[in-house]
C-alpha cells in the first residue's frame, strides 16, 4: 500500500488551499473575492470544472437506500462503533426491515470486531463488492473486510482514503435497504467532506453526535457540531455516553468522567441541536463489543438498554421512521 | 530540532485512550524534575493540549526567529506548541484535508523556535494517516526517540493499536513501549476494583509484540478532572499513585541517557 498524496481527479495546486477557499471544486474557484492573491487563483480558475461521473453511480447505488444516518464525533473513544452498531441491531430487529452498517473508519476500523465478524473477507459479485452478513437484514461493510491480518495497517493519506469511500458507496451491492447507518472516525477531515460531499445528492436523514461527558470531548464535539452546520448536514441530536457508572457491588452511581460545565444536555442546549439522551457506562458493553455480540438482546433488561432504546425511539420519531 | 537532545511521539491507533493526558504528564513530569520541555500537538481537527494545561484562550505569536511557544508559567521550563492557539474562537471546526495538515505539521517542525530542549513530546490525532506519516517523516530526519503506544486493555483498543505497531515498524521508527490506560477503576463508595474496559490487554500484546510494557495507570477521576480545569496533577496529589509508572519510565529513561551520556556528547 502506497502513500503517494495525490490522485488523478484533483488539481496540481502549488500551495495548499488557504482558510477561506470558496473550495478548489466549487463554482466560484478562482473567481471569488477571497481566491485575490491566492498562489492557485489561476491555477482554479482555468481548470474546466468537470462534473464527477463517480457521483451519478453513487446516486444511483443510493437511490434504493431509504433513510441515511451519519454516526459522527469530533471525539475519539467515545462510542461511536459501539451506538452504531447497536442502533444497526436495533433496527433490524423488525425483521421486515433491511439494514445495512457502513464503517468509514479507515484506519482504525472497529466494526467487524464489534459485529462479530472478524476475519471475514468481501466478495466480489457481478453486482459489485457483496457486504458481509449478520444476520438475514443486517449487511456491513469494512475496511476490515479488506485485509489480511489484524495487524495490518492501512498507512493511507486523505486521496486514498476518499477513493475508498467512493467505493463503498459506488460499488458495494446493498440492495433494497431502509437503512443505512454510516460510522464514521472522529474529526472533521477527509473521510466526514468525503461522505458529505459523495452524498449530497442522496439525501442523507442526518448525523447523530455522540461524545463523553467532560469538556474534553465537547470542546470537539462543539467543532463537529459546528462542521455539520457548515456544510448542511442535518443534526438528528447528540447521545452522551459513558454517563455515570454503577458499582456491580454496591450498586451506588459515582461519575468517572465528570460533567464538568453540565455535560452534552447543557452544550446541546448551547449549541440548539437536540439532547437524545445518556448511556450510563457498563462494563458489559465494552465485554459484548470484544465478544462482538448483541448487548441489546444479551442485557436486554440492563440500565443501559433501558436508555439505548429510549434513544433509538427519539431517533425514529424525529426522523418518522 | 538540533538544539532538542530527545524527540518522543505519543501514538495510538485508537482515539480517546489517553495520548494527549500521557502526553501532557509525561510532559509536566519532565518540568518538574528541571528538564526544559516542548509540547507539540499534531492533533489538529481535535486538539486537547491547550485546555488539559489551562492555556486554551492563549494566542501563538510569530517573531523574526519563528512562532514563539506558549509558556506554562514564567520559569519557561514547559512550552507547548498547538492549533489551538492559532485558532480565534474555540469551536470553530479545522476543516482540512490532508494536504493542508501536511503542511502545517511542516511549518511546525521547521517555524517554532523552541530553542534548547531536553526534551520534546509529540501528541496525535489517532490512526495512520496524513498526520502520523507527516510528522514521523519529518522527525525521522531529526534522531527521533521513537513512540510510545497509548492503549486502553479492552479488545477494540488493542486490534487497533496492532495496527499502530505495523506502522511504525513500517516507518521504521523505534517503539520505546506500550502504556495500558484505563486499567480498573476503584469504587469510590466501597472500593470495589472493576475492569471497566478489562484489563491486561497492555500488557499481552506487549508480550507478544516484544515491546516493553511500561505499566498501567488505572482510572483516576481526580485525574480527569485535572484535565478538565487545567491543574497540575503531580502538584496536587503529589502522592498519588495513578501516575507512577509514568515516573518510573522516565527515571528510567534518564539513568539510560545519563549513563551514554559521555559517548553521546563526543559525537
Amino acid at each position: 500500500m502506497s502513500t503517494e498524496a495525490q490522485t488523478s481527479n484533483d488539481k496540481e495546486l502549488i500551495q495548499p488551499p488557504p482558510e477561506n477557499c470558496p473550495g478548489t471544486q466549487s463554482e466560484n474557484a478562482g473567481k471569488s473575492s477571497q481566491c485575490e492573491g491566492c498562489p492557485n487563483q489561476q491555477i482554479c480558475s482555468t481548470t474546466p470544472k468537470t462534473v464527477d461521473p463517480d457521483l451519478q453511480k453513487i446516486q444511483d447505488r443510493m437511490s434504493t437506500v431509504k433513510h441515511k444516518i451519519l454516526v459522527l464525533s469530533g471525539k475519539g473513544g467515545v462510542g461511536k462503533s459501539t451506538f452504531s452498531s447497536q442502533l444497526s441491531y436495533a433496527l433490524s430487529m423488525n425483521s421486515e426491515k433491511q439494514v445495512g452498517l457502513l464503517d468509514i473508519d479507515i484506519c482504525g476500523p472497529s466494526i467487524p470486531k464489534i459485529m462479530g465478524l472478524e476475519g471475514e473477507q468481501i466478495h466480489m459479485s457481478g453486482e459489485g463488492w457483496d457486504p458481509v452478513f449478520v444476520q438475514d437484514n443486517l449487511a456491513v461493510m469494512s475496511v476490515g473486510f479488506l485485509l489480511e491480518t489484524e495487524e495490518e495497517a492501512v498507512i493511507w493519506r486523505g486521496p486514498k482514503k476518499n477513493g475508498l469511500i467512493k467505493q463503498f458507496l459506488k460499488d458495494v451491492s446493498w440492495g433494497d435497504l431502509d437503512y443505512l447507518v454510516v460510522d464514521t472516525p472522529p474529526g472533521t477531515s477527509d473521510e466526514h467532506l468525503s461522505i458529505v460531499q459523495y452524498l449530497k445528492n442522496s439525501n442523507i436523514d442526518g448525523a447523530v453526535i455522540v461524545t463523553s461527558p467532560q469538556d474534553i470531548s465537547l470542546i470537539d464535539v462543539r467543532k463537529e457540531i459546528n462542521f455539520c452546520k457548515k456544510v448542511n448536514l442535518p443534526i438528528i441530536g447528540v447521545v452522551e455516553n459513558f454517563s455515570g457508572f454503577i458499582c456491580p457491588k454496591c450498586t451506588k452511581e459515582s461519575k468517572i468522567f465528570i460533567p464538568t460545565s453540565g455535560g452534552a444536555e447543557q452544550m446541546s442546549k448551547e449549541m440548539n441541536v437536540d439532547f437524545l439522551g445518556r448511556i450510563p457506562i457498563d462494563p458489559l458493553i465494552a465485554r459484548s463489543c470484544d465478544e462482538g455480540k448483541n448487548y441489546l438482546t444479551a442485557f436486554p433488561n440492563s440500565e443501559s438498554t433501558k436508555q439505548y432504546n429510549i434513544i433509538f425511539q427519539k431517533i425514529k420519531e424525529k426522523l418518522n421512521l | 530540532m538540533d538544539k532538542i537532545k530527545h524527540k518522543i511521539l505519543v501514538l495510538s491507533g485508537k482515539g480517546g485512550v489517553g495520548k494527549s493526558t500521557v502526553s501532557t504528564q509525561l510532559a509536566l513530569y519532565l518540568s518538574h524534575i528541571g528538564k526544559k520541555v516542548g509540547l507539540l500537538d499534531v492533533d489538529l481537527c481535535g486538539p486537547s493540549i491547550p485546555k488539559m494545561l489551562g492555556l486554551e484562550n492563549r494566542e501563538v505569536h510569530k517573531y523574526s526567529d519563528g512562532w514563539v511557544p506558549v509558556y506554562k508559567d514564567e520559569t519557561k521550563s514547559l512550552g507547548v506548541i498547538s492549533i489551538q492557539f492559532l485558532l480565534g474562537d474555540k469551536d470553530t471546526p479545522v476543516i482540512w484535508r490532508g494536504p493542508k495538515k501536511d503542511s502545517m505539521i511542516k511549518q511546525f517542525i521547521t517555524d517554532v523556535s523552541w530553542g534548547e530542549l531536553d526534551y520534546l513530546i509529540v501528541d496525535t490525532p489517532p490512526g495512520t494517516s496524513d498526520e502520523h506519516l507527516s510528522i514521523t517523516q519529518e522527525l525521522l530526519k531529526y534522531n527521533v526517540d521513537g513512540a510510545i503506544l497509548v492503549t486502553t486493555p479492552q479488545g477494540v483498543a488493542i486490534s487497533d493499536v496492532r495496527k499502530e505497531i505495523s506502522f511504525c515498524r513500517k516507518l521504521q521508527l523505534p517503539i520505546i513501549g506500550i502504556v495500558e490506560n484505563m486499567s480498573g477503576y476503584v469504587c469510590p463508595h466501597c472500593s470495589e476494583c472493576t475492569n471497566i474496559f478489562s484489563s491486561e490487554g497492555g500488557r499481552l500484546l506487549a508480550e507478544q509484540a516484544q515491546i516493553p510494557f511500561l505499566g498501567k495507570l488505572p482510572i483516576d477521576p481526580y485525574l480527569t478532572a485535572s484535565a478538565e480545569k487545567g491543574i497540575d496533577y503531580f502538584k496536587e496529589y503529589p502522592n498519588s499513585s495513578t501516575l507512577s509508572a509514568l515516573k518510573e519510565f522516565v527515571d528510567n529513561f534518564e539513568l539510560k541517557n545519563k549513563t551514554t551520556t559521555p559517548t553521546t556528547t563526543t559525537e
